[in-house]
Formats: C-alpha cells, structure tokens, sequence
C-alpha cells in the first residue's frame, strides 16, 4: 500500500512539517499517538528500544521516558503537553534530559493534527527546534550505529578544540 | 556520517562561542550573502554593494557567517575574498536526510503495529 509521506524543512524558521497518513481509523491512530503502551512499540530507532518510566496525557501532564541502546545506554527526554483537543490536536514541549527529569533546555515544540479520510487517517506534525544543536541531538538519538567514533575523527576533533 | 555528527554535538558542547547555522540563516540579510556568494567569492565592498545598510552591518554578518564556518576567507594581496563552504551547508542537508529517514523508519513500525491491533480487534 502506498500511503502519503511528505517531510519539508523550512530552515529559516527552523520548522520541519511532516505529513503521513496511517491506514487505520482515527481513534486507533489517536491512540497510537498518546498512549505509552503502543508509543513504546513504534518511536525508537533500531535497535534503540522505548521506555516509558510514566505518562499523564492531559495539559500540564507529562511523559517521562528514554531511549534504550542494546548495550543499555539511556537516553532520557521529557515531554510536557501543553494543549489536547481530543482526537483533533494535541502540543507538547520536548526537551532531553537527565536520568532525574532535569531538562536541558532549549527544546522543541511539536504540534500534531488528525483528520480521517475514507477510513484513513492523516497525520500531520509541525517541529519548531529552537537551535541546530538540539536538531542534531534529536538525530543523534537516531544512530543506528551507536557512537562510534574512529581514531581519524576522534584526532580531528581534538585538533579542531585545540584551535579554540 | 553518525561519528561526524557526533563529533560537531561534541565540539557545540565545549564551545559556548560557537555560533547555531539555523541562527546564521535566520536572517534576510546573511542569506542573500549566502547566495551571492555561493555564485564567486567576494571582497566585504563588493558584498556590501548589494545593500542598502551600513558597511559595518555588512562586516558583522560576515563575521557571524564566518564563526558559524560557513565562509571561507582567501586572501590575496591587500583584499579578502568570502567564498561559501559548500560543505557545510551540505551537512544541514545531511543531518536532516537523517532526521526524515527516522521518521519514516517509524512511521513503518507504527503501520505493523496498527495492522496487529486492528487484527486484534477483528
């Protein structure tokens, strides 16, 4: 099955807009979207697996939960949700943050829109990141190859500090 | 790809002075800067002959473009050329690349999940 996908980037202001459709009804994606049990199953990257320490799905209410590595390296974030209109839109604040809930600030601002088509739901996603180095964290978190780094890199690293 | 990404997190850590490209880009300004001299390099005056703002202004855009390593300086006799580091706009590309394959890697896991749940119900 084909289902729409569309990720553009406006970099100016530092905004990326997804789009994707979903072939399952609109509650079940709602669902899919704001409950820990089925977010665990689908956000991380391989072979990063999701935890969820605890999630309270209202305004103000918050979603503490990390990023697990095969090796067992912990990656934790913190999201807070500032706005739901059920089954319609919610926001939420994301920061990453210490194993204490301690958020590293800046964050970014992510704000999700549902709407049903023909039995299909459309998913739409805006993401404001408020600095470049919090975007490359965010895709950090994604590696798929974990941190390795070699010895070339590692040397042009240290040359590139000592410049400083 | 992923070591040099993580190499650049590293060095945004232990350098506070280091500038945000998303901020270098963020202005009108320093964009078109970008694009004139993406085409040849240029001298500040030359730069500065396309607006209409101060030279100083100007030479404080090409500072912050500089720190944010995306001009690079050559000097030939008395005058310095800015030309664009072609590389480093290519790695906001690459780094976002990354970030669209993530969420299209999940946007798969969560079309099985949903499949078994539906599944499930029925």
């Amino acid at each position: 099955m084909n289902l729409l996908f569309d990720f553009t980037v406006d970099k100016a202001t530092k905004t990326v807009f997804i789009t994707r459709e979903f072939d399952a009804d609109l509650s079940l994606v709602w669902d899919a979207f704001t409950t820990a049990e089925i977010l665990d199953q689908w956000v991380a990257p391989k072979p990063w697996t999701s935890k969820t320490k605890f999630m309270d799905f209202k305004v103000g209410g918050r979603r503490f939960y990390a990023m697990v590595s095969p090796e067992g390296q912990e990656r934790w974030a913190i999201q807070k949700y500032t706005s739901i209109s059920p089954k319609t839109n919610f926001k939420m604040f994301n920061a990453f943050a210490d194993k204490d809930e301690n958020p590293e600030l800046p964050g970014s601002d992510w704000d999700y829109t549902f709407s049903e088509q023909n039995g299909k739901t459309i998913v739409h996603i805006t993401i404001y990141n408020e600095s470049l180095a919090r975007m490359e964290k965010m895709i950090e978190m994604g590696f798929t190859e974990g941190f390795k780094m070699s010895m070339n890199n590692l040397e042009n690293l240290l040359a590139g500090l000592s410049k400083k | 790809m992923a070591s040099h990404i993580f190499a650049a997190e590293r060095l945004h850590n232990y350098n506070p002075m280091r500038r945000d490209i998303f901020q270098a880009i963020a202005d009108p300004t320093r964009r078109a800067i970008l694009v004139l001299v993406a085409v040849q390099a240029m001298t500040p005056n030359a730069i500065a002959e396309h607006f209409d703002i101060r030279r100083q202004s100007i030479s404080k855009h090409l500072r912050i473009l500089s720190e944010c390593d995306l001009l690079v300086p050559r000097q030939e006799g008395r005058e310095i050329f800015y030309g664009l580091k072609i590389d480093k706009m290519k790695e906001i590309d690459a780094w976002l690349d990354q970030f669209r394959k993530i969420m299209e890697e999940s946007f798969k896991r969560l079309d099985e999940v949903l499949y078994t749940i539906k599944n499930k119900k029925q």
